[in-house]
């Protein structure tokens, strides 16, 4: 199923009027364009029930203009579950693209054609072209706006990642781990490649952790593709890239800092359960995770810009880190 | 109720588009139904009606007419202006686009995504449906999760000018700025704006996740003008774009660890260095790493704590040792 098909609505929430006659307008069209179809795929195509949809083409068909003497501009029937309409009258043709669903599509091509490892750019450049035209000026202020992807340094890497998806070849990665400050050795088998805020993942059954994992590619240090073949398991997640990338486990451990003015960028660049205005510029940051590592490096790096305020244990941690490091510098 | 107000604007719009010349709202009240006899009544419901059309992009147009018809305005829509031109795609381009569509799912635009789609499909094309993401093996999205983004596009869009409080960065307090917008870019996942800021009478970008509170208008449509020939790509590419790599470090590091600067760094010398290094006595390495800015860098080695210390320049060091006391405190 395409995605991009608009949800069934929740019960009781009735479209408005100008939704329901936006959705008329492409009604007719729709079944005009394609000269018989029947009522279960359009109701599918619509995001309808075929109650909802047999009630849009009751109205489409009652519809009467005087002018001067009655008469109905649309005739149409649905006899056998399939609908054929046979005077559309001025509707037949789909109303252009506005500004906002111009752009929408237009943004999002210009952002696939920077994608990395996207093949097919020929279709790619045809569609924009073709698109551009039929939108005319709509599609005009799409180019105000736009989405860059970060191409990984190592575009070896990507061709031999593509490689393995291609031919389901079990991938051997050496990653580095930057929270952890390690460079790790793991096979993978590759799933897909995720593009999520300019950044491109390889999504894979990871063997070591035996679970689904996402690696940044920028984080590759070295990849090889192997004669084994992929096996992920049937079973096997995938990540849902539209709740976001890292979603926090019961299981986490509960952080709790404190940073000033110049530290408010944590709350930018890392995923937060919640942040709290203390004046100043000051922030409280509560987040999870399943590993303080990282928090002690961030600590250390923030200095007196922040502060660990829970766990204690944690706060211990970061103290001894910096002394260690300190009596590194006192010698 | 909205039946019948559905049916009205469904009339409305046959109506408009079936004639050639001007109608005068009168003969419109005639021919559709639904629109009361008293004259102010139905002049407020009309003057509804002609809004809702415009903001669904019906491309309504107003004319003189013949005096004989007793007033002066008249309304009709062309078929041409109307109708979405013809579009006919192969089939990976029909793929290509249904993947275009999802880059948006529960951001911003879907809504707007979905609805082009939507008319697509009613022109007879087919984006679908076995999925182009599995065939492609790709699946990229966007988020705008900044709610200013949604103010921002319709000021790009509508050319008008905004203001904000933005709370610029290790700034205590907000400052309020007034920008004409040029347009929106996503760098490294963040969204930035960037325009004129009449304030400073200068070019300005500012992240989108750094302005507190609401996104105002704060003036008419269309009168934004960006300078001709601009980028706006470039322009918060150029703002955003790290300076040279101009200064050198020279670190000692822990053998097996601090690989987030050995990743960087230009020699290696020690145990871990490849066969030309020599072992050092206590068994680190020493690595020379090139770096732009010493706060940046400094944030950068104090992270590594213990595994990494700084050896020159001095004020480097002087930098590590002062984030690494502010740990303790």
């Amino acid at each position: 199923m395409s995605d991009a098909t608009p949800r069934k609505r929740a019960g009781n929430t009735a479209p408005t009027s100008a939704e329901r006659l936006q959705r008329l307008l492409a009604l007719v069209p729709y079944v005009v364009s394609r000269k018989a179809v029947g009522l279960a795929d359009t109701a599918d195509a619509f995001g309808l029930t075929e109650r909802e949809l047999v009630d849009d083409l009751n109205l489409l068909w009652c519809v009467e203009l005087r002018n001067p003497d009655p008469y109905c501009p649309i005739d149409l029937s649905y006899e056998g579950g399939e609908i054929v309409v046979s005077q559309a009258e001025s509707i037949g043709r789909p109303l252009r693209l506005a500004v906002d669903e111009a752009s929408a599509l237009l943004i999002a091509l210009r952002m696939l054609a920077d994608v990395p490892g996207l093949e097919d750019r020929s279709a790619l450049s045809r569609v924009i072209a073709k698109l551009e035209a039929a939108a005319g000026e709509a599609a005009a202020p799409s180019a105000q706006v736009a989405v860059q992807v970060e191409r990984p340094a190592g575009d070896e890497a990507l061709a031999q990642i593509r490689d393995a998806l291609a031919r389901q070849r079990r991938l051997h990665l050496r990653y580095y781990v930057p929270g952890r400050d390690e460079a790790t050795e793991r096979d993978v088998d590759p799933m897909r490649l995720l593009v999520v805020e300019g950044r491109t993942y390889l999504e894979g059954w990871c063997r070591r952790a035996d679970g689904v994992r996402l690696f940044r590619l920028d984080r590759v240090l070295g990849v090889q593709v192997l004669d084994t073949p992929a096996e992920v398991p049937a079973d096997a997640q995938p990540v849902d890239v539209d709740q976001g990338l890292f979603r926090p486990s019961d299981d986490d451990v509960h952080v709790v800092l404190e940073v000033s003015a110049n530290g408010r960028w944590v709350a930018e660049d890392y995923p937060t359960e919640s942040v709290t205005e203390l004046g100043e510029g000051r922030l409280r940051v509560q987040l999870r995770t399943p590993d303080t590592r990282w928090v002690r490096r961030l600590a250390l790096r923030l200095g007196e810009d922040g502060r660990i305020v829970a766990p204690d244990e944690l706060r211990t941690q970061v103290r001894d880190d910096a002394t260690a490091a300190l009596t590194a510098y006192a010698s | 109720m909205s039946r019948r107000k559905t049916e009205r604007l469904l009339s409305l719009v046959v109506c408009l588009l079936s004639t050639r010349r001007y109608l005068t709202a009168e003969q419109i009240r005639q021919a559709v139904a639904g629109y009361p006899e008293q004259p102010e009544a139905f002049k407020r419901m009309f003057e509804r009606d002609k809004e809702e059309l415009r903001e669904l992009g019906i491309p309504l147009e107003t004319g003189p007419i013949s005096p004989l018809d007793g007033e002066d305005t008249g309304y009709r829509v062309q078929r041409q202006a109307y109708e979405l031109p013809e579009l006919v795609l192969e089939a990976d381009e029909a793929a290509v686009l249904g993947l275009a569509a999802r880059v948006w799912r529960n951001a911003e635009l879907a809504g707007a995504a979905a609805g082009a789609l939507l008319k697509l499909r009613a022109a007879g094309i087919d984006t679908d449906d076995a999925g182009p993401d599995t065939r492609q093996g790709i699946e990229p999205r966007v988020h705008t999760t900044e709610p200013a983004f949604g103010p921002l596009w319709e000021a790009v869009r509508d050319r008008r000018p905004v203001t904000f409080a933005y709370r610029a960065a290790g700034r205590s307090e907000p400052q309020t700025r007034e920008l004409e917008p040029w347009g929106v870019v996503n760098r490294r996942g963040r969204w930035y704006v960037a325009g004129r800021d009449r304030d400073r009478d200068a070019p300005r970008v500012f992240r989108l996740g750094r302005i507190a509170g609401p996104v105002k208008f704060s003036g008419p449509p269309g009168s934004v003008t960006m300078p001709p020939g601009t980028d706006v790509r470039e322009v918060v590419r150029t703002m955003d774009s790290s300076p040279p790599r101009e200064h050198t470090a020279l670190l000692r590091v822990r053998p097996g660890a601090a690989f987030g600067l050995r990743r960087y760094a230009t020699l290696v010398t020690g145990p871990d260095a490849a066969a030309t290094g020599t072992p050092a006595a206590d068994g680190w390495d020493t690595i020379s790493v090139q770096y732009s800015g010493t706060s940046w860098f400094a944030d950068q080695v104090a992270s590594f704590g213990a595994a990494a210390v700084v050896l020159e320049p001095p004020d480097l060091r002087d930098a590590v040792i002062r984030r690494l006391k502010g740990a303790l405190a």
